[in-house]
C-alpha cells in the first residue's frame, strides 16, 4: 500500500535542479509526479517514478544527497469536496499531514494525490476505513 | 619516553639560567653579526649589556613580520652566505616571502628538537612516518623529514596531495605514523569514506602529527575516532625552524615548548607588555640556539597562553595552549572580534554537519557561515533540516555573540584544497 518516494536534498544553487533532471532524463527515468519544498537557501525536491531504487541508485552515484520515504497515494473522487473527503477522515482521527501534492495527470474519474503523514500505518488504517482507494505502489509506479 | 631525558627535564631553575646564558650571548652576537640587529638595536637605543635577566627580555625591541619582509633577502642573516646550507621562504601572500636560511648546524639542531616531539609520543625505528607534508621551501616536509630519520623511524617523504597513491603507500607499507594538515587529513577520512572502507581496518596507522593549520579539539576527536589514532598537535612557523617548536606529549594537554631553545613570551597585542603567564595573548618567541639566523622577540601573530601547571609526563618545558587564532586572521563583524576557529569549534560539535565549510564576509555586520550536510542525516524531511539550520546559528550565536546567516550545502559541494584550507573568504571592500 505504500508507495517509495525519492527526497532530494538541494542547496539553493543556479542550475542545481536542472542538474537533477538531466541525470534522471539521461537515464531514461521518467518523473510521475513532484513536488519541491523550498526554504530561503535549499529546497527539498520528492519524486515519484516508475523504479525509486534504480532512480536512488542513480542519483546517489551522481553524488545527490538522496533519501527514500514511504507516502501513500490515493485516488480522489475528481468532484469538488473530493480532496476535503481525504483529509476530513484524516484530521477526524488526528493524524497530520506533513504534505501533500497531486499526479499530473489523472484516471479517468478521479485524480491522484500523494499524502506523507506523520504515520504511514495509521494514515492507511484510517482511509481504508474510510472507504477511500488507496492506489498500490505496482500501478502508481506504472501510471 | 624521552629523546634527551637530561635536557628535557632539566629543573626550572637549570633551565632559567640556560636561556639567559643562551639569551645573552645570542644578544651580543646579533649586534656584531646582523646588520638588520646592528641598525635597529642602535636605533632604538638598546645594548645588549642592558639586560641582565630575563626580565630584561622586554626591553629588547621587538622583531616584526614586516622586518623580514622589507629586509629581504639577506638582512636577517649573521653568517657569511657561504656558511648557510638551506634556505626555506614562508608563504609570502602579499609582496615578498620571508627568507629563513639555515647552517648545518641549525638543521641538525631542528632535526633534534623533531625527534624529542616524535619520541615523547611513541616513535621509535620500528616505525614509518609518511610525511604528507608539502616538499620544497615550506618547511613542514624537511625539517620533519630530517629529524624523523634521525630518530631511525622510515620515512615516506610522499609530500601533499595525489591521494590515491597516498593510500597505496600507506596500505603497502603499512604506515604507523603520519605528518599532515588537518584539512587534508578530514578529506582522506572522506575518500575512505565514499569509497565504503573502513580506514581503521584498512591501514597500521597508529597516531598522526597535525599542524600547519589552526585546528580545533572537536577536529582532533574526529580525526581520532575516523581513523582509530592518536592524533598530535605541533606548533611551529618557518621563522622559528618550522615544525619542532612546541609540541604535545602523550597527554595532549597543550604543547611543550622547547625552552632551552627558545624564550617564550604572551603579550598584549596592542599594547605590546607582556602579559602574566595563563593570560591569553601573542606568542612572542626569541631563538636562543640559532647561528645561521637568530631572531629576537618575534610576533608570531599567534594568540594562546602558557599553560604554567607541571605536566605528567615530567617535561619541565611549559606548554602553550591550542593557538585559538591569529591576530591577523580575526575579523570583526558588528564590532565584535571574530576567530575562524570559534566557528569551527561549533560546527565541528553539531550532529549532522559534515567536515567542510566556509565563512564568508560580506559587509561590516554580515556574516554569513556555509555548511555541509552530512549525506547520511538527510531524511527527506524539511523540519529536520530546518532543525539543523536553526541549531547551527543559535549555537554560534551564543558563541560569537553576533546572528550569523547559515546556509546548508549539499555533501562534497563546497571546495576543499588538498593543502591549507581556505576557510575564510572576505568580499568586503574597505
Amino acid at each position: 500500500m505504500k508507495v517509495k518516494q525519492i527526497s532530494l536534498f538541494l542547496e539553493n544553487k543556479k542550475g542545481r535542479l536542472l542538474e537533477v533532471l538531466n541525470t534522471l532524463g539521461k537515464e531514461k527515468i521518467n518523473i510521475r509526479a513532484l513536488s519541491i519544498a523550498d526554504t530561503s537557501d535549499f529546497g527539498i525536491l520528492r519524486l515519484i517514478v516508475p523504479d525509486p531504487d534504480k532512480a536512488k541508485a542513480v542519483l546517489g552515484k551522481n553524488n545527490f544527497t538522496v533519501k527514500e520515504t514511504d507516502v501513500i497515494a490515493v485516488g480522489v473522487p475528481d468532484s469538488p469536496g473530493g480532496l476535503a473527503l481525504i483529509i476530513g477522515a484524516l484530521d477526524k482521527s488526528g493524524i497530520n499531514v506533513e504534505y501533500i501534492y497531486a499526479f499530473a495527470e489523472k484516471k479517468e474519474k478521479e485524480a491522484i494525490v500523494v499524502i506523507r503523514t506523520e504515520n504511514i500505518d495509521e494514515g492507511i488504517k484510517v482511509l481504508k476505513a474510510a472507504g477511500i482507494r488507496i492506489l498500490p505502489a505496482k500501478e502508481v509506479y506504472s501510471l | 619516553m624521552f629523546w634527551d631525558p637530561k635536557i628535557e627535564k632539566l629543573s626550572r631553575e637549570k633551565l632559567e639560567k640556560l636561556q639567559l646564558e643562551r639569551l645573552k650571548k645570542t644578544l651580543q652576537y646579533v649586534f656584531s653579526r646582523s646588520p638588520f640587529y646592528k641598525k635597529r638595536f642602535t636605533e632604538k637605543k638598546f645594548r645588549p649589556s642592558m639586560v641582565k635577566s630575563l626580565d630584561g627580555l622586554a626591553r629588547v625591541p621587538f622583531t616584526y613580520i614586516d622586518d623580514l619582509r622589507k629586509n629581504y633577502p639577506y638582512g636577517l642573516l649573521a653568517v657569511d652566505k657561504s656558511e648557510t646550507v638551506r634556505l626555506h621562504t614562508s608563504s609570502g601572500t602579499t609582496g615578498k616571502p620571508k627568507a629563513i636560511f639555515f647552517t648545518r648546524d641549525d638543521i641538525g639542531r631542528g632535526a633534534d628538537l623533531i625527534a624529542r616531539c616524535l619520541v615523547m609520543t611513541g616513535v621509535t625505528k620500528k616505525d614509518v612516518l609518511q610525511n604528507m607534508m608539502s616538499y620544497g621551501l615550506f618547511t613542514g616536509g624537511l625539517v620533519m623529514h630530517y629529524g624523523a630519520e634521525k630518530v631511525g623511524a622510515l620515512v615516506i617523504p610522499a609530500g601533499i596531495g595525489n591521494t590515491d597513491r597516498q593510500l597505496m603507500l600507506m596500505q603497502d607499507f603499512g604506515t604507523t605514523s603520519i605528518h599532515i594538515t588537518p584539512s587534508y587529513a578530514l578529506y582522506i577520512a572522506d575518500v575512505f569514506e565514499k569509497k565504503g572502507l573502513d580506514p581503521r581496518k584498512e591501514l597500521k596507522l597508529k597516531r598522526a602529527y597535525m599542524g600547519a593549520e589552526p585546528h580545533s579539539e572537536e577536529t582532533r576527536r574526529k580525526i581520532e575516532s575516523a581513523f582509530g589514532i592518536d592524533v598530535y598537535n605541533s606548533y611551529g612557523l618557518s621563522e622559528m625552524n618550522g615544525p619542532g617548536v612546541a609540541f604535545e606529549c602523550q597527554y595532549k594537554d597543550g604543547m611543550h615548548l622547547w625552552e632551552d631553545h627558545f624564550i617564550m613570551e604572551i603579550i598584549d597585542p596592542v599594547t605590546g607588555r607582556q602579559l602574566p603567564p595563563g593570560q591569553e595573548g601573542e606568542l612572542v618567541l626569541t631563538t636562543l640556539c640559532r647561528v645561521g639566523m637568530p631572531i629576537l622577540r618575534y610576533r608570531t601573530k599567534d594568540i594562546t597562553r602558557i599553560i604554567t601547571a607541571p605536566c605528567r609526563c615530567g617535561r619541565t618545558h611549559r606548554r602553550i595552549a591550542r593557538i585559538t587564532g591569529r591576530s591577523d586572521d580575526m575579523f570583526i563583524i558588528k564590532g565584535v572580534n571574530i576567530f575562524p576557529q570559534q566557528i569551527e569549534r561549533v560546527l565541528m560539535g553539531i550532529k549532522g554537519v559534515a567536515r567542510n565549510y566556509l565563512i564568508q564576509l560580506e559587509s561590516y555586520d554580515e556574516l554569513i557561515v556555509k555548511v555541509e550536510i552530512q549525506k547520511r542525516s538527510f531524511d527527506g524531511s524539511v523540519d529536520h533540516m530546518a532543525g539543523l539550520k536553526a541549531e547551527i546559528e543559535g549555537k554560534l550565536r551564543a558563541e560569537l555573540l553576533v546572528r550569523p546567516k547559515i546556509e546548508l550545502h549539499e555533501p562534497g559541494s563546497l571546495p576543499v584544497s588538498e593543502g591549507k584550507a581556505k576557510r575564510v573568504i572576505d568580499n568586503r571592500k574597505l
